[in-house]
């Protein structure tokens, strides 16, 4: 029994190094969509303090309108410019709708209002679109196919083109998102906000208008998330679970890190992975689902505010 | 006008810390009684009883147990499902092992083994606060979601993976099983929830209940006061679980009649409580039942009531409508009064004191 | 608190009175339709409901129904949930149904025990409960023309004809991909039974329903293991992801192996070119040559009673639907002969299950000759052991690959019977069979 915990999975790790690559490759591939996911929530987290349930369903909100759009004839690079305007007009909405009259009320009473918005997208959605599973236009978005095999370590290895493509961009991504917050006006904006929304407000932020970029951000987010998760899968409303698999990256990474969500983000997906695979067929398998969450867990135990999070301070 | 109390003199500290200490209150509570053990199972039809009663007691005996977690301790727990699901199958093991004891005694006792599992879970939030702790008790969920389909002890090894419900009496009259009837059904689980409720109530307004409330309110500051938080935080898991553990066995054993276990007690089935929780109004009992009742009852009205008064529409449309208007509502209800059914009824009462004069 | 409660109270009561109010029209017979056009399941659930629909709708439309008598038709949406399920089931039931057709394990398992007691039966078709053909203890549930066993017999049968022969199977390693769900784990007893009796190696690869679309370490393992072949006992979102995980990691397409449910068009056609070559367990055709389907063409689809796109009919889960409402029709008419009555309910119904027998002749009249082949149901066997054969993807449609296969029974029909016992025996008020044997007609 010990043997089999302890020594049998690294011998296998070391007995087939192929395998192993290819086990982190695929970890580091959805490590990184974790991380672009989790991102989603981070954004709106830092400016809001709202905890945005539904960025799940805003992925599959995004892929069917986009897949929707081009289903009715609209070329793949103006369908995407025009879901990207139906993401701006739902910012707005739920900035107007929802959290404005909400402002200022406890934060559990701002994640339930998002779980409201998660019904309410998903009856729009079904409304619109139908509960039929669609396939993601792949080509015509110019995402590569096929397969890269490498003879290495005495076997092979398979990257698939679409996977490089799925890490790259959600990196791109990332970075540009980092950088965007990082160096522009808006971004400052967001930080102050982020720091203290008195503060912001006093200094002549529209408080408002940060939200509704935000939201917009997080749409964005959803749009790529749900081209690259579309592609690897089909576009149905099963997809919002998908979006589950971020929430132990956050409270690894932390609520309010970008570099947390990212660092997470890789953990969480090479972690879950290699469990999986090595430990996982000692317990009937299937145990990709909460080991997730152990793995956050145990590093909650030291940080409890997550990997890169703010430290919480109490006082009386 | 409707709701005076003048002329209700209170002549001890007991009768002034009475739970329901004004006499229309009182009356109230005896005409909701009346009417749910006696009017409902004499006039409601078959369907109403077994699909709208019973589920509304279920999830709010549910949605009681999330609340103490919850609504008066603070903490938020999204791990509802599956305590529900330790109930369960705790209640199916304890059954098919001492098939002679009464079943009721397995139902309130199945509890106890959620209450511990409950506490187990319930550790980290010692450490671990806000939303870390909320997706902490989600390892809960899908760690426990998990050994309900790969334990097959849990499920005692039947091919299908799901659970029977056996046929048990209670004195000599039959409660569960498909020969059951649905009123009677009904009248063993509203006995379970009245008295439950009852003993919520007792402690809640006790000391447990204000230890429970000085940790919700700033768990720093109870620890000053000489509370000590891990007896008190861990007492909260195990009571809301045992609660959610009742409403699991209840629910496979009055309401489902067995079937596929494991997919009852899944994550949706953890938000759903939540969400009937927060749209009653955190920390009130009552506002568990209010909850439980718009979440369960608006659905099933938009569903079968539409088509019943003659607005004919496509089932799938329907469940479309469903969804956006129970999101609406949720959004609605929280912009109206984010303190949840309770509190509204609580204006409600206020004005109906004062009527017709406004203050 | 008491004015709310009341209030909701009166409200529901006199909106759902209503709806539970029993149909008294006898001049029709009232068939529910439990389906889902919605949830994470829709994208199989919606070609099955078009079927279902559509074939019960050219018959009202083309013979005026079944013997004269026209067909009710209500659909109640699930969801695949089996909360909603039973809620429909609870709100149909007192307008004199005569079959409930579950379209979901979860929902299936739930009505098993109401069905004896509110006298309605359970038409499973090929999914639900295997051990409910055992007729003996299960009078009220019939799951024709084959059970999960029966289909994961089949494959194995399917894997020695093309391997050369069952002797063959020994020392291969064939592996189960499974929705980790009470239907993905039907066909393991009948798998575990097989491995030991064939000598071959099983390996489970159980997929958590929240992991559907998300299946990259499964088809690692698979990798590492060396598979040789695969059965697939998948549904929904899980299958198109299954498949191309399959085609990204080179496995042999034509040895991976769906059940029955497994074989969706859209399942194939996500993995593009490469699916080539994907099989399917199946017990109808394809394809909408068939007079029957020229039929619901005709007086369902260019009337626009459907919902159905016109390609779509024809594909294989629209010719489930079908094929599954042919059943219905089938025991709908056999009761009435059985009964003399035009007006049947679930009692007769149910004897017309149990004397079904679709002969050549009888699918020739139908118009569905080479859709189907010919089927019965006995008293004691009510899911039939009928034949089974394997359809492949040739990159557009699926077309047939084999001969019609008999299920293993020496294997399959001991494990149904010790199972049945089994279950039964765990529910100390199970009631004993008390309706007569109904001889084939």
């Amino acid at each position: 029994m010990l043997y089999n915990i302890f020594i049998d999975p690294f011998m296998q790790m070391g007995g087939a190094p192929d395998l192993l690559v290819q086990t982190l490759w695929e970890g580091l591939v959805s490590g990184v969509l974790y991380a672009l996911i989790a991102l989603g929530f981070v954004l709106i987290f830092k400016a809001s303090g709202v905890f945005n349930f539904a960025q799940g369903i805003m992925v599959v909100f995004a892929a069917l309108t986009l897949v929707g759009f081009h289903e009715k004839g609209v070329p793949a690079w103006i369908a995407v410019i025009l879901t990207l305007g139906v993401m701006y007009v739902l910012a707005l909405a739920v900035e107007r709708v929802v959290l404005r009259p909400l402002v200022n009320q406890p934060d559990i009473i701002l994640f339930m209002a998002t779980f409201g918005l998660t019904y309410v997208l998903i009856g729009i959605g079904e409304f619109i679109f139908g509960g039929e599973p669609k396939q993601m236009i792949t080509e015509q978005l110019f995402l590569p196919r096929g397969a890269i095999d490498v003879k290495m370590l005495g076997g092979r290895v398979t990257f698939q083109k679409l996977d490089i493509a799925a890490a790259v961009i959600a990196t791109v991504m990332i970075g540009a998102l980092a950088a965007f917050f990082q160096y522009t006006r808006i971004g400052r904006a967001l930080r102050a906000v982020a720091d203290s929304h008195k503060a912001a407000l006093s200094v002549g932020i529209s408080l408002n208008q940060i939200w509704a970029i935000v939201w917009f951000a997080a749409g964005i987010v959803a749009l790529i998330t749900g081209v690259m998760w579309g592609a690897r899968s089909e576009v149905s409303f099963g997809l919002d679970i998908i979006a589950l698999k971020a929430l132990p990256v956050l409270i690894l990474g932390g609520f309010t890190s970008i570099p947390g969500a990212i660092v997470g983000g890789l953990i969480i997906g090479i972690g879950e992975k290699i469990a999986e695979f090595y430990w996982g067929p000692l317990v009937g398998g299937g145990i990709e689902n909460w080991i997730a969450y152990v793995i956050a867990l145990g590093f909650l135990m030291v940080r409890p505010q997550g990997l890169f999070g703010d430290k919480i301070i109490e006082r009386i | 006008m409707f709701y005076r109390e003048a002329g209700q003199f209170k002549k001890s500290y007991a009768a002034d810390m009475a739970v329901f200490p004004i006499l229309q209150d009182r009356i109230g509570i005896a005409v909701i009684l009346f009417i749910a053990a006696v009017v409902i199972p004499l006039t409601g039809s078959t369907f109403f009883i077994s699909s709208v009663m019973i589920p509304f007691l279920v999830f709010s005996l549910a949605a009681m147990g999330l609340n103490i977690v919850t609504g008066y301790t603070g903490l938020i727990s999204l791990g509802t499902g599956a305590f529900m699901g330790v109930g369960a199958f705790a209640c199916y093991k304890l059954t098919t092992i001492f098939p002679n004891v009464n079943i009721i005694i397995w139902i309130i006792a199945s509890g106890a083994f959620s209450a511990a599992i409950g506490a187990a879970f319930g550790l980290p939030s010692l450490r671990i606060k806000g939303f870390y702790l909320a997706v902490a008790t989600l390892a809960a969920q899908f760690f426990l979601e998990w050994c309900f389909v790969r334990v097959p002890w849990l499920y005692n090894y039947s091919a299908s993976g799901a659970i029977q419900v056996p046929q048990r009496t209670l004195f000599g009259v039959v409660i569960t099983g498909a020969n059951a009837s649905p009123t009677t059904r009904y009248m063993v689980l509203l006995g379970v929830v009245v008295l439950l409720t009852w003993v919520a109530s007792n402690i809640l307004h006790g000391r447990v209940g204000r230890t429970f409330m000085a940790v919700r309110d700033m768990d720093i500051a109870a620890e000053l006061m000489g509370i000590r938080l891990l007896p008190a935080k861990l007492l909260a898991f195990a009571l809301s679980s045992f609660y959610c553990g009742v409403a699991g066995a209840v629910m496979m054993f009055l309401w489902y009649g067995g079937g596929e276990a494991a997919d009852a007690f899944n994550i949706r089935q953890s938000f759903n409580i939540l969400f009937m929780v927060i749209i009653g109004g955190l920390g009130s009992l009552i506002g568990c039942f209010m909850g439980a009742a718009l979440l369960n009852i608006v659905p099933i009205i938009l569903k079968f009531g539409l088509p019943a008064i003659g607005i004919a529409v496509a089932s799938e449309t329907a469940e479309h409508l469903n969804h956006l208007l129970v999101g609406g509502l949720i959004i609605f209800f929280l912009i109206v009064e984010p303190h949840g059914l309770a509190r509204l009824w609580q204006i409600t009462k206020q004005k109906l004191r004062t009527w017709p004069f406004p203050y | 608190m008491k004015k709310y409660l009341t209030m909701t109270a009166l409200a529901a009561v006199t909106t759902l009175a209503a709806t539970a109010m029993p149909a008294q029209a006898q001049d029709s017979i009232y068939v529910p339709l439990l389906t889902y056009r919605t949830g994470p399941f829709a994208g199989s659930g919606i070609h099955i409901a078009n079927g279902m629909h559509d074939y019960l709708q050219m018959l009202n439309q083309r013979d005026g129904g079944i013997g004269g008598v026209k067909i009710a038709i209500e659909e109640c949406e699930t969801g695949y949930d089996t909360k909603k399920g039973v809620e429909c089931y609870e709100s149909t039931k007192g307008k004199n149904p005569v079959v409930y057709n579950p379209y979901s394990t979860g929902i299936t398992l739930q009505l098993i025990p109401k069905a004896a007691v509110d006298k309605v039966p359970v038409l499973s078709m090929a999914y639900g409960l295997s051990a409910a053909a055992d007729g003996t203890n299960f009078p009220w549930i019939f799951n024709p023309p084959a059970t999960y066993w029966d289909g994961a017999s089949v494959f194995i049968k399917h894997v020695a004809a093309v391997e050369g022969g069952l002797e063959k199977l020994r020392g291969k390693t064939i592996g189960l991909v499974h929705l980790d769900a009470p239907f993905g784990k039907e066909p393991i007893p009948v798998l575990e039974a097989m491995a030991k009796k064939y000598e071959f190696t099983l390996k489970l690869y159980p997929v958590p329903a929240a992991q559907m679309q998300n299946q990259g370490s499964v088809w690692l393992s698979i990798r590492r293991d060396r598979v040789d072949w695969i059965y697939n006992q998948g549904w929904g979102a899980m299958n198109p992801t299954a498949v191309k995980e399959a085609v990204k990691n080179n496995f042999p397409m034509d040895k991976l192996v769906g059940v029955w449910w497994a074989g969706g068009d859209d399942d194939a056609r996500a993995g593009e070119a490469g699916a080539k070559g994907y099989k399917t367990l199946n017990f109808h055709n394809t394809g909408n040559t068939f007079p029957v389907m020229q039929d619901i063409l005709k007086h369902v689809i260019d009337k626009n009673l459907s919902q159905a796109k016109r390609e779509q009919v024809g594909e294989n889960l629209y010719n489930r639907g079908v094929y599954n409402s042919m059943l219905i029709a089938e025991a709908i008419r056999t009761a009435q002969k059985i009964t003399g009555k035009k007006a049947v309910n679930g009692e007769d119904v149910r004897r017309g299950f149990e004397a079904l027998n679709i002969t050549e002749a009888r699918l020739k009249e139908m118009g569905m000759e080479g859709f189907a082949n010919p089927m019965k149901i006995t008293c004691e066997d009510h899911s039939g052991q009928n034949k089974v054969f394997v359809s492949q993807w040739d990159g557009t449609k699926y077309v047939k690959a084999s001969d019609w296969m008999d299920p293993i029974k020496d294997v399959v029909r001991p494990l149904i019977e010790a199972e049945a016992k089994e279950y039964v025996s765990k529910d100390a008020g199970w009631p004993k069979r008390a309706v007569a044997c109904e001889k084939a007609s």
